[in-house]
């Protein structure tokens, strides 16, 4: 162990009980020995898909085990000391003081009733590191460093008074305010839109870099981990699948499993011309919501050809959400029309007929809650079938047997609930449900944001598939110009409720770029060491979390 | 399903379907007539009457064994009546929204600002006390809070996605309340059904106790309470019986409604 060795683990075990609902409770194992090292002022990088791990093990290092997880065995050794021996009251002065920790969800994290500076100098106070006084002048330092507006003043504010970014930078000097050796950052920048993801990440290295903290940076993005770590740890269910530096890891990954994570979002796809006749138009539509003074949507025109895609691209807040449910006569539109292969469609649901509704189906973001968790694989596909076509019995059962084969899944999960499948097993089945009713049209709305990226892949390939064989458009509402890549043959980008730019998907992504689309365009992270820097000294635009 | 159930709801079950059964073979296993006067005032417990006798002389087994009878059918029959109509309609209002919910939320408010029993006890004092008027005062007066838990358990699945898709898909109403929304409102409002039935058995008690429930010779647990209640004085304790069966009886449907909802508390299905 040399004298610069900050943190130290062996052989890291961790395990949980689990209560599967027609068995008995029992202990498993989620951690399966880990062992790594960080030097003060360096950066870890833990990369791994959901339940790999990832998030258990930066808690480790606070000795620390969330609901129900033990640590079970294995030393992990902060500054010289085993942590997992220590009596509770040492962890406890550790715990926030020489480590700290930012959580992915900042507004989740934080007291609504408590001021952001209260919060933010809490524990050098209670740690006894620093005075009020002198607690406060480091946190507004922070607030500087870290590039949130009126840093002197910005602490006065409660939690809902501040950006989405701008909370999770405030979390950051949270962490960072009791001058701590190590600081465990978990998904920092997730829950962010890309533009405002990347002010995060910018602020955070240079936070690291400035006040030489060590730090484990957990995420699941290979890309942003490769900006900011020096080193980087794979994890898969629990192992450890390879270690390295990041230029190793980004550059000659060893493992398949890494290379597979590398070359993510590689999907390519040849696009297509568009056709006179679409089946969808929108014709200048706004819409705002009842009870609203403004527009939510102004003056969206768009045309979708037959079996192919338009993406809709923007921030959250950009209105492509309420698009969506202009199309879908969730929220009639206060003017303009749609029309829809060759008819116009009612503007309100009720009013539509049932063969409108059935040739235009809908997927949604989280699967889990777009599943009615008391019915079955097999009612939830098989009810549209009922529903469209009267398919009772046998029929019915076989229709719904080739829907599941269609989308890869055996026919083995067709009695099987929603809670007993993964999120990409949902996902498909949330497509089956919409290929059932045979439609033109499936409006997917960021169908693939809540899965991993090796799951999301396998998602968009079988939507490429499906919409081969069964020509069906999609129109795709995403704020991943990754997956705009992969899928689209045209482009609609939405800023403020506007469509400001609209073309096949070459013209968009061609120059000369205005000014929105390019910071949307440079914020995507790229699997390249120091891709950051580069675009973070070209940007001509401010990002809208600011 | 069995083997797993903890201790303490393995009790309640027990107590309450030992009452249950009770109520249902009262005429069989009751040692005497409901009415019959079979021995002296008072009388302390003995081999020929379990536990004594009562103010005029009837056997109080007896008369607990078929007055258990009489609460516990008429608290059934009130809280299944209360959940009817107090479900649906707290569910259409949650899914039709709009006037149809202004209208029956602040329908159900007024109702609510009076209080039960002084609501019950102006009706009763007008109308005659029979079993059909007392059920029907007594669950259309308790369903207004079933109204109030369905209608907030179902605002909150009517926003869920699936529900959207349901009325994407043009589902009528009828399917998106009894197949989307019913399932999985079912734990909480199983759980509320034990505790109201549980106060539909202190309301019938209360209203019997103020002479405006159950008409006497018939038996029921707050008659008995009520009839015995001056023994207390002398230093009997006929009154306490009936009050010990309402406690336990209390306790462990509340224990069995407890399990159920752990059991069930999460939408995703099983105990999660």
């Amino acid at each position: 162990m040399s004298s610069d060795t900050l943190v130290k683990v062996r052989g890291l075990k961790i395990g949980a009980t689990v209560y599967p609902p027609d068995a008995a409770p029992h202990d498993i194992d989620i951690v399966h020995g880990v062992d790594f090292e960080l030097e003060r002022g360096k950066v870890l990088g833990l990369i791994g898909e959901s339940g790999a791990g990832k998030s258990t093990i930066g808690l480790a290092t606070m000795a620390y085990g969330r609901g129900g997880v033990k640590i079970t065995g294995g030393e992990v050794w902060i500054n010289g000391r085993d942590i997992l021996k220590s009596r509770l009251r040492d962890v406890r002065r550790l715990r926030g003081g020489e480590v700290t920790y930012v959580s992915q969800s900042a507004a989740a994290s934080f007291n609504p009733a408590k001021k952001i500076m209260d919060q933010v100098v809490e524990a050098s106070v209670e740690h006894g590191k620093f005075s009020r006084r002198k607690a406060e002048k480091r946190a507004v330092e922070l607030f500087r460093k870290l590039g949130l507006p009126e840093p002197d003043k910005i602490g006065n504010r409660y939690p809902h008074q501040v950006s989405g970014g701008q909370l999770q930078r405030c979390m950051t000097a949270l962490a960072l305010c009791p001058e701590p050796e190590l600081v465990v950052f978990d998904e920092p920048t997730t829950a962010l839109d890309v533009t405002t993801q990347i002010d995060v990440l910018m602020a955070i290295k240079e936070a690291i870099r400035d006040t030489g903290v060590a730090a484990i940076y957990i995420t699941h993005d290979l890309a942003v981990v490769a900006q900011v770590s020096d080193d980087i740890m794979v994890l898969k269910m629990g192992e450890k699948v390879e270690y390295g530096t990041a230029e190793q890891i980004i550059n000659a990954p060893r493992e398949e499993y890494t290379k597979a994570l590398v070359s993510v979002r590689s999907i390519e796809h040849e696009e297509k011309v568009p056709s006179p006749e679409p089946v969808l138009r929108c014709q200048n539509i706004t819409a705002r919501y009842t009870g609203t003074n403004f527009d939510v949507l102004h003056n969206v025109s768009v045309d979708l050809s037959p079996g192919q895609t338009l993406a809709v691209v923007g921030e959250s807040g950009s209105g492509k959400s309420t698009l969506a449910r202009v199309i879908t006569g969730l929220l009639p539109p206060s003017t303009g029309r749609i029309e829809f292969a060759g008819r116009t469609l009612a503007p309100d649901l009720p009013s539509r007929s049932r063969e409108d509704l059935r040739e235009l189906q809908m997927i949604y973001q989280m699967a889990d809650v777009a599943m009615n968790p008391r019915q079955t694989v097999g009612t939830i596909i098989g009810r549209p079938l009922e529903f469209y076509f009267g398919m009772r019995g046998e029929k019915k059962r076989k229709r719904i047997q080739e829907l599941l084969d269609q989308i890869e899944m055996g026919a083995g999960f067709i009695d099987r609930y929603p809670a007993e499948l993964s999120g990409g097993q949902k996902q498909r089945v949330c497509i089956a449900r919409a290929l059932a009713a045979d439609p033109k049209l499936i409006i997917c709305d960021e169908v693939t944001s809540a899965l991993d990226p090796l799951v999301a892949d396998g998602i968009l390939k079988l939507l490429l598939n499906l919409q081969k064989v069964e020509n069906v458009a999609y129109l795709f509402i995403t704020h991943d110009l990754a997956t705009v890549r992969a899928i689209a043959d045209s482009i609609a980008v939405m800023y403020q409720g506007k469509v400001v730019r609209y073309g096949t998907k070459s013209e968009v992504m061609s120059p000369p770029f205005d000014d929105y689309t390019d910071l949307l365009l440079s914020s995507v992270p790229e699997m390249k060491l120091g891709w950051l820097e580069e675009v973070i000294a070209n940007r001509k635009m401010e990002s809208a979390g600011n | 399903m069995i083997k797993t159930i903890p201790m303490a709801a393995a009790v309640g079950l027990f107590f309450t379907i030992l009452y249950f059964l009770m109520a249902i073979l009262a005429p069989w296993i009751a040692p005497y007539g409901v009415a019959e006067v079979v021995g002296d005032v008072w009388e302390p417990s003995s081999a020929d009457y379990w536990l004594g006798t009562d103010n005029i002389g009837r056997d109080l087994l007896t008369r607990m064994i078929y007055g258990g009878r009489t609460t516990i059918f008429i608290a059934t029959v009130a809280t299944f009546i209360s959940f009817t109509t107090g479900s649906i309609l707290g569910f259409l209002a949650a899914v039709m929204g709009g006037w149809v919910d202004q209208v029956l939320s602040r329908f159900v408010d007024l109702i609510m600002s009076i209080p039960p029993l002084i609501f019950a006890l102006v009706v009763l004092s007008v109308m005659p006390v029979t079993v059909p008027v007392l059920v029907l005062v007594m669950g259309f007066l308790d369903s207004t809070r079933v109204f109030r838990l369905s209608r907030a358990v179902a605002a909150d699945i009517n926003v869920m996605d699936f529900v959207e898709a349901a009325k994407l898909r043009g589902e009528g109403r009828g399917w998106v309340i009894f197949r989307e929304i019913l399932p999985n409102a079912l734990s909480p409002l199983v759980a509320e059904m034990g505790l109201r039935f549980i106060f539909m058995v202190l309301f019938i008690s209360t209203l019997s106790f103020l002479g405006l429930g159950i008409q006497p010779p018939a038996a029921d647990w707050g008659g008995i309470v009520k009839e015995n209640a001056d023994g207390i004085n002398y230093g009997i304790g006929a009154a306490l019986y009936p009050a010990i069966a309402i406690a336990t009886l209390a306790i462990s449907v509340n224990l069995v409604a407890d399990w159920i909802l752990n059991r069930t508390t999460s939408l995703k299905g099983g105990r999660g």
